[in-house]
């Protein structure tokens, strides 16, 4: 890998991810008709946390979680077959408000695949979006995120990593 | 991650890669066949013609279904009521409907091999949804899946496919995919109706004691009596294939164990599988229909993504 800088080590992602959960706590608090829903497959380590930091928080509180895979949903499917993961939503969301947890944004085509996949599984009061690293100026569709962790500012070239497994740490690099 | 064929013509071709590939892909569409809206957008841009030149129910409205489950543009052809009886050749009609801008051809045919033949002529991708006596690949996907589903692998499990192996498709594709994925085979049958080589090309284990079969395995697929493709006498009658060789409620009750009961369909029931076996719980007929739709999805959304590579 080459040009690599670590935009967030492992305390700092730690207390970011914190600060997301209460931002959430704050605006949603106590999650009647709320729901937290990670995108598959690089959205669940976050959402995880996230969910589980609220748990701590509020034990008695009840906010449904799911996995959403969008893989049917790209736009970009042709040409190399990306392999589906598992949708795990025991719940409805018809009517309630959506959170909807990712990694990356970067050109939002992802969201607007999931966007797609939602609707197919109920019409959602609202539907906001939560996100770690929010690569700005770089989106190819009108879409905006409700949360973000972390703005950074990024050329095409260069790819953004979440590590979330002993070590833990978002990095960028140079892709070429 | 992709399949290592363009086209889905036997189980033969197939690498155990492939096989796995398809069955773990279809354990997500068999999720999407339980939402609410049972359909994903992924094939929206490709059309599908089933080109059915010999008669079917499940396999045509399992593909139709899979098909529209996947959004993608579908027509039908059947050989009845076509231009085929006016004498147009296979090749002729089939690059009639491609100049229409087709994309993926599922094909059933009674000529063992047409299939094959087609794929060294066209550019489409095609799927073989049964040719004559040779291959039924989709069929034994689904049946794999059914298993799997139920047992957890196919690896070291004992299958004992019994009746009619000479003339079924089903029976090879089933033979093929289970020896390549690690499962024990076994057939079942009258002398008559199963071919000699067997044995000794595929190292499977051959049995004229249906019984013998029965207590040995975890799961019996039973076979349809393919009347229409026997020319020849080779039993004398229903009723007397039934006594010898037929799954009837007091042989299975009569078992140490409880196997599981597949049957590709249609049943002749009576005949290979009484009603009171075949309605009972351990079959899992209908859910191999059920799995079929999630199969074929599969396998369509698999052999759709090299649409690129093609033009």
């Amino acid at each position: 890998m080459k040009g690599v800088s670590t935009i967030m080590e492992e305390k700092q992602l730690r207390l970011t991810l914190q600060r997301l959960a209460h931002e959430l706590i704050e605006n949603h608090f106590p999650f009647e008709d709320t729901c937290l829903i990670g995108i598959q497959p690089r959205g669940i380590a976050i959402s995880d946390y996230i969910y589980q930091y609220i748990k701590e928080i509020h034990p008695d509180v009840n906010i449904p979680y799911g996995k959403l895979d969008i893989t049917f949903y790209r736009d970009d499917f042709r040409g190399q077959i990306h392999l589906p993961n598992i949708t795990d939503l025991t719940f409805s969301i018809e009517k309630k408000n959506v959170i909807l947890i990712d990694d990356v944004l970067y050109t939002g085509r992802t969201i607007r695949a999931a966007m797609d996949a939602l609707l197919d599984h109920g019409r959602a009061k609202k539907v906001e979006l939560c996100i770690l690293v929010d690569r700005k100026f770089s989106r190819e569709l009108p879409i905006h995120p409700d949360f973000v962790g972390k703005s950074i500012d990024s050329i095409v070239t260069q790819k953004v990593k979440v590590y979330w497994g002993d070590e833990k740490k978002v990095i960028l690099y140079e892709s070429v | 991650m992709q399949l290592s064929t363009k086209h889905l013509l036997g189980i033969r071709d197939l690498h155990p890669k492939d096989i796995q590939l398809i069955l773990d892909t279809a354990k997500q569409f068999k999720e999407v066949l339980q939402r609410p809206i049972k359909k994903v957008p992924s094939l929206r841009d490709i059309t599908i013609v089933n080109l059915f030149y010999e008669n079917s129910t499940r396999t045509r409205i399992s593909f139709e279904l899979a098909e529209k489950r996947l959004s993608a543009d579908t027509i039908n052809f059947s050989a009845s009521g076509s231009s085929v009886s006016k004498g147009e050749t296979l090749l002729d009609t089939v690059n009639n409907i491609l100049s229409m801008k087709v994309d993926m051809v599922v094909m059933r045919h009674s000529a063992t091999g047409a299939p094959h033949f087609l794929a060294q002529h066209i550019p489409a991708a095609i799927v073989n949804a049964g040719d004559g006596i040779n291959e039924h690949p989709t069929q034994a996907l689904l049946d794999a899946f059914s298993i799997q589903e139920k047992l957890g692998v196919l690896k070291g499990k004992k299958v004992a496919i019994i009746g009619d192996i000479m003339h079924s498709r089903v029976a090879l594709s089933n033979i093929y995919l289970l020896t390549k994925m690690g499962a024990e085979v076994t057939v079942a049958g009258p002398p008559t109706l199963i071919p000699k080589y067997l044995k000794d090309s595929f190292g499977i284990h051959v049995t004229y004691n249906v019984r013998e079969a029965l207590e040995w395995c975890d799961v019996a697929n039973v076979l349809r009596i393919q009347l229409e493709r026997q020319n020849q006498v080779l039993f004398s009658s229903l009723r007397e294939y039934n006594r010898a060789y037929g799954i009837t409620k007091p042989l299975l009750s009569s078992l140490q164990k409880d196997i599981i009961i597949m049957h590709p369909g249609p049943i002749n029931r009576g005949v290979e599988l009484d009603s009171d076996v075949a309605d009972s719980g351990q079959s899992i007929i209908l859910d191999q229909v059920e799995n079929g739709v999630a199969v074929r999805m599969a396998v369509l959304y698999l052999l759709s993504g090299r649409k690129e590579a093609n033009n």
